[in-house]
């Protein structure tokens, strides 16, 4: 059975979910202020980081990937390393931040994504602190309406629950689910109208993370429902129901739709590769001379096609040695003079 | 049971109308934006225009060569565009493609191509580009019509050098050519580009 596992991806998800087992122990003071009542969740995220890292690890073991891996981080340390580094950190504020490059595809698409996407980032800001036993709260001794805030088990500061901020705080969680509503109601709002996302769309992939988004933020609000306007009726219950769909939704990460987001920062990379590509040598296509992309971008990807079994390497004697060399406009024109020459024929 | 429609591409039919272009931005899955090419091939000497679609391989390179796994083939065997999602705008599809046929867009930072409309082919509808093509060099039809109505045949069957693709998508060729070799070495040989125009001499002095 252990041989049916890629080894280099399970060597990965092995030392990675180790790391955090081991910062969970350190960062909780080992366990001294860990929340018995949250392992559930710390089981689940263990076994999410683990199928996380496994992916990732395999997904970087295929071709085009590995080299864009390897490339970029060649390229952060060649050259010029603070303006290389400017650069993703700018990609990083503009692309993964502020999500641009959604805007321009759409703005329905924008704020559908700028919602679930902070909505999901405040609450994983929250909650895995809280479920690791890295940040917890207590009362101040003799002041029974202040609380502790303690990161890593050290104080760090204080606030009165009853408070403006108290109450931001405490229904931090609360702001994020209702993120995550106006997200997911965007989306669904789109996917039973827009013909492209009804054509290609399926259950698995693009219904089910909305749903268990859905359920997550629902359940989550109805815990806050219960305890300000219920007195807690079924908290206990609803508790339990909030649990069944964080978990699943830990579960989905690293094998469905969720998986993307620990793919995107390969944008970031990618503009890298870009920008040093244009600094070099341009590739000139054989036929009409016209730079299309730079020289680095066409031999990797003639290294790219060679691992993956294509062969657009030109017969010996050829004028050119690699059909690559062709840029992309002359290869659509290339088709309709072939035609002609074969045909023997005027057009039309 | 019905006969399943096909696509046929026949450039030598092309009149540069761009009605397949104007079409294009109708279709669903990329409202808006063209990504059907329309290439003047020498303005100067010739009025040869072709169009270029998609012609969804068997074995798609640009999918095998994206890094983010973000081109995805149907079922029926279309080869979508990239899925939204996951593009991450890097161009190795743009490159690769041996027809070139993606296009890449700086602002959304992704690669959008000819999809054949697939909500409308899923459907059984055609896409938009075949249409309202008036000289049906954008076919999209049984093939028993296409073989009735014209001369030569279709072949979905192409050679880029060593490597061998085969398509979704039919090019109309002559009877006897099992195999449309991409024959970019004489187009070299010859100065670049090179016209309809000069063939049409070519064989009219041969004639001679």
């Amino acid at each position: 059975m252990l041989l049916r596992f890629n080894r280099a991806a399970l060597f990965w998800s092995v030392l990675v979910t180790g790391a955090l087992v081991a910062a969970i122990v350190v960062g909780s003071r080992r366990l001294q202020y860990f929340d018995a009542a949250l392992v559930p969740y710390t089981f689940a995220s263990i076994f999410t980081l683990f199928g996380l890292t496994y992916h990732y690890a395999t997904w970087l073991q295929r071709p085009p990937t590995r080299r864009y891996w390897q490339r970029t981080w060649e390229q952060i340390r060649q050259g010029n390393v603070p303006l290389r580094l400017g650069l993703v950190l700018r990609r990083l504020v503009t692309h993964i931040l502020a999500q641009s490059f959604i805007w321009h595809r759409s703005r329905l698409r924008w704020w559908m994504h700028f919602t679930l996407f902070w909505g999901c980032v405040l609450a994983a800001l929250v909650t895995f602190p809280l479920v690791f036993g890295w940040i917890h709260f207590a009362t101040v001794p003799g002041h029974p309406y202040v609380y502790q805030i303690h990161l890593f088990g050290f104080p760090a500061g204080t606030f009165a629950p009853h408070s403006l901020l108290g109450w931001v705080v405490i229904h931090m969680l609360d702001f994020a689910a209702v993120l995550v509503l106006v997200g997911v109601g965007l989306s669904f709002w789109r996917r039973t109208r827009d013909p492209d996302a009804l054509a290609v769309q399926n259950f698995y992939n693009d219904l089910l993370p909305l749903l268990i988004l859905f359920a997550v933020s629902v359940t989550g609000l109805m815990l806050t429902f219960s305890s300000l306007w219920l007195r807690g009726y079924y908290y206990s219950f609803l508790a339990q129901i909030h649990a069944i769909t964080v978990i699943g939704g830990l579960l989905y990460l690293p094998f469905g739709k969720f998986f993307h987001i620990v793919q995107r920062p390969a944008q970031l990379g990618v503009a890298l590769y870009k920008k040093v590509g244009a600094e070099g040598e341009s590739a000139r296509c054989a036929c009409c001379q016209a730079a299309f992309t730079s020289q680095m971008h066409l031999d990797d990807l003639k290294q790219v096609l060679a691992e993956l079994d294509f062969h657009y390497e030109m017969p010996p004697g050829s004028a050119i040695d690699h059909y690559q060399n062709v840029c992309p406009r002359c290869r659509r024109v290339t088709m309709a003079l072939t035609q002609a020459r074969i045909s023997g024929r005027e057009f039309l | 049971m019905s006969e399943p429609l096909e696509f046929f591409i026949d450039p030598m039919r092309c009149i540069g109308c761009q009605a397949c272009v104007s079409a294009c931005r109708e279709c669903g899955t990329h409202r808006g934006t063209s990504v059907i090419h329309l290439e003047v091939i020498d303005r100067m000497r010739t009025i040869q225009t072709t169009p270029m679609v998609c012609m969804h391989c068997v074995d798609p390179t640009c999918a095998e060569v994206c890094p983010a796994d973000a081109i995805k083939q149907t079922p029926e065997g279309v080869v979508l565009s990239s899925l939204k999602p996951r593009c991450i705008g890097c161009e190795n599809c743009v490159i690769a493609c041996p027809f070139g046929v993606p296009k890449y867009d700086a602002l959304p930072d992704q690669m959008m191509k000819c999809d054949q409309c697939y909500d409308r082919t899923s459907i059984g509808l055609r896409p938009w580009c075949a249409t309202v093509c008036p000289s049906r060099a954008l076919y999209f039809g049984p093939r028993s019509q296409v073989e009735a109505q014209r001369r030569g045949k279709p072949l979905n069957r192409f050679r880029f050098g060593n490597e061998v693709v085969e398509t979704k998508v039919n090019i109309i060729v002559p009877e006897g050519v099992d195999e449309f070799v991409f024959d970019v070495a004489a187009h070299i040989s010859e100065g670049m580009p090179h016209s309809v125009a000069d063939l049409a001499l070519a064989a009219s002095a041969e004639d001679h």
